[in-house]
């Protein structure tokens, strides 16, 4: 187990530091000077020729990669040309928002995937089974976009039931921010009417940022149990006479669970990333939003710091998988 | 007619998939000539309801909804294509070379290829749209780029497999040199699964492109591409919903043949669910 252990980090951090390499290089190919963007249009020639020497713009390029990769150690990621701030504060600030939007569409992934994928597989060919089969096949190919627009349309403009866009509602005092998650951070300060308008502002975007995961889950659930479904120890357990619960939940669903697993840290990965149509649409103040507008002015110390900052949480993600994969499965260990 | 076709013919979902498809080409291929200018304004008869002028109505501006729904087929259809084109050939060639070579090539390929998979699609495509300028060319380009690496863990996997199978082996015996395994015997061998994915990730490709149009990094308006219509018309959807409808129903219809046509060709060409 250490050795895999090691073995797995080793090559994680491999990866990681592929993912400077690419970010730096698409850094590089763009077709703006970086001291010029810094420094404005009226810069003059000693004042772009300093900066290019602070920053070492003017040495070799793998010895700007080094320099590059030691301000990533000190965690300075660049200043951001739009904000002014520096890009790591501004991802520090826009980050637990993206966070509790993908870990509610995460939840409502589950909640939605899971069950509709158990029904499916056993009532396989019959009508829920179709009937799950068709929803996740509709709801794999709507543009996410589209969701988020008709369902404002149609449940926040013309029934009023949830909230519009944003985070809370303006006239609400924010609770103290403490983690950034506005939900959490309301629930601390014990403050229940800005915890239910937060719940009320999240059940929309989470939903359709959810969708897609869930329908995927849903075909997912629904294969593994299958391929569990026909196996001799099952029928077994039919035959002694249990009760569908437990031959669903104890034999069927524990053996069925182990690919869905490998799906899962893809799942959140693909979630924190895929929020920025949806960050958009509801005026969600996450990274997804803040990249977009970002790469909306040229503004790239942004746009890298955010590509760099959800690339490495998303092989961090696998690495978690893989390490309670190989946790849970001991032939993955041994391998 | 070969198993594998006669499955997939026989596959309900698959014909549907495949029956939008041909309607879709048909649309892209030789609607323009049947309806009016995608482009042409004309305010008096802007956000007018679908009728017998406007079979989908107008949009905003006045335009016909109809024409720049059909024009934007051939838009979407030649992006999805385009994409997938220029991704499975990168990625054939990477996982072609990393599993018919082996060893330290493998290993430096695959590498490779998990260090794109870790980036965020949407995120890396935004980025390097925007590097290279927003337009429909640099979507494909951007699009491709990240979509590759499936293709070449897919190539990978089926070439690692048949490099030890006896054909290979006889072949070696008789002379021939890596290339010519490489071209003639791994890479026609490899591209089943291929295939499959391949016909998913048209459909992938469409909404990924579609998105980056709607958030501004790919067609720019006033082109009908589907997605930047959506955009454009999103704020109207209280007085002419049909307006930003239309192109998204367009979307989700291709999107959905595609999936079909996959699933299709998956439970055809994949002895196992049989």
């Amino acid at each position: 187990m250490a050795a895999y252990l090691l073995r797995r980090l080793a090559y994680a951090l491999l990866v990681g530091l592929g993912i400077t390499a690419i970010t730096f290089f698409i850094s590089q190919v763009i077709p703006i000077d970086p001291a010029a963007a810094a420094l404005g249009e009226n810069a003059r020639e000693e004042q772009i020729r300093e900066f290019r020497e602070r920053y070492g713009l003017d040495k070799p390029i793998l010895v700007q990669y080094g320099l590059y990769l030691q301000r990533l150690l000190r965690l300075d990621l660049g200043r951001s040309l739009r904000t002014g701030r520096p890009v790591a504060e501004d991802l520090k600030e826009f980050f637990p928002a993206t966070l509790e939007l993908a870990l509610a569409a995460f939840l409502v992934a589950l909640a939605l995937g899971l069950p509709a994928g158990i029904w499916a597989a056993l009532r396989q060919n019959r009508p829920p089974d179709l009937l799950v089969r068709f929803l996740a096949l509709l709801l794999g190919s709507t543009p996410v976009f589209f969701l988020a627009i008709l369902l404002l349309d149609l449940l926040h403009r013309r029934l009023g039931l949830l909230p519009g866009p944003g985070r809370l509602d303006p006239f609400l005092i924010p609770p103290p921010v403490v983690t950034g998650i506005t939900t959490l951070d309301a629930l601390l300060a014990g403050d229940w009417a800005a915890f239910k308008d937060a719940l009320a502002h999240l059940v929309l975007p989470a939903f359709v940022l959810g969708s897609a995961s869930a329908a995927l889950l849903a075909r997912m659930v629904r294969a593994a149990m299958l391929e569990v479904l026909f196996q001799d120890y099952i029928r077994t357990a039919w035959a002694k006479g249990l009760p569908e619960r437990l031959v669903v939940f104890r034999h069927a669903l524990k053996n069925a669970a182990l690919p869905v697993l490998t799906l899962l840290g893809g799942l959140l990965g693909g979630l924190l990333s895929g929020a920025v149509l949806t960050e958009t649409i509801f005026s969600w103040p996450g990274l997804g939003r803040y990249v977009t507008q970002s790469a909306t002015s040229l503004d790239f110390p942004a746009v890298m710091g955010v590509t760099l900052l959800v690339g490495l949480v998303y092989s961090l993600l696998n690495l978690l998988v893989d390490l309670l994969y190989a946790l849970l499965d001991p032939r993955i260990r041994y391998a | 007619m070969p198993k594998p076709l006669r499955r997939f013919l026989r596959n309900p979902g698959a014909l549907v998939g495949l029956g939008l498809f041909l309607f879709l080409a048909l649309v892209a291929l030789l609607g323009p000539a049947f309806v009016g200018d995608p482009l042409a304004q004309n305010l008096p008869e802007r956000l007018q309801p679908p009728g017998p002028d406007h079979a989908l109505g107008t949009d905003q501006l006045g335009r016909d909804v109809l024409a720049r729904v059909v024009h934007g087929a051939r838009i979407s259809l030649g992006v999805g294509f385009g994409v997938v084109l220029l991704a499975s050939f990168l990625g054939v060639a990477v996982g072609l070379l990393a599993g018919g070579l082996g060893g330290f090539w493998d290993n430096l390929l695959m590498r490779i290829t998990d260090i794109f998979f870790a980036f965020p699609t949407l995120i890396l495509a935004m980025a390097i749209a925007a590097a290279l300028g927003p337009n429909l060319v640099n979507t494909v380009i951007a699009v491709a780029l990240v979509s590759w690496p499936i293709y070449a863990r897919l190539v990978r996997a089926q070439a690692l497999a048949l490099r030890e199978r006896e054909f290979v082996e006889a072949a070696r015996a008789l002379g021939a040199g890596w290339g010519r395994i490489l071209l003639k015997h791994l890479l026609p061998n490899s591209l089943t699964p291929v295939l499959v994915q391949a016909s998913y990730e048209v459909g992938a490709a469409i909404l990924t492109a579609a998105g980056l149009s709607f958030i501004g990094f790919g067609a720019q308006p006033p082109t009908p591409e589907w997605g930047a219509m959506v955009a454009e018309t999103r704020n109207y959807m209280a007085e002419a919903p049909w307006a930003a409808t239309a192109p998204a129903v367009a979307i989700l219809l291709t999107v959905l043949a595609f999936n079909l046509i996959g699933d299709g060709l998956r439970d055809a060409l994949d002895p196992r669910g049989h």
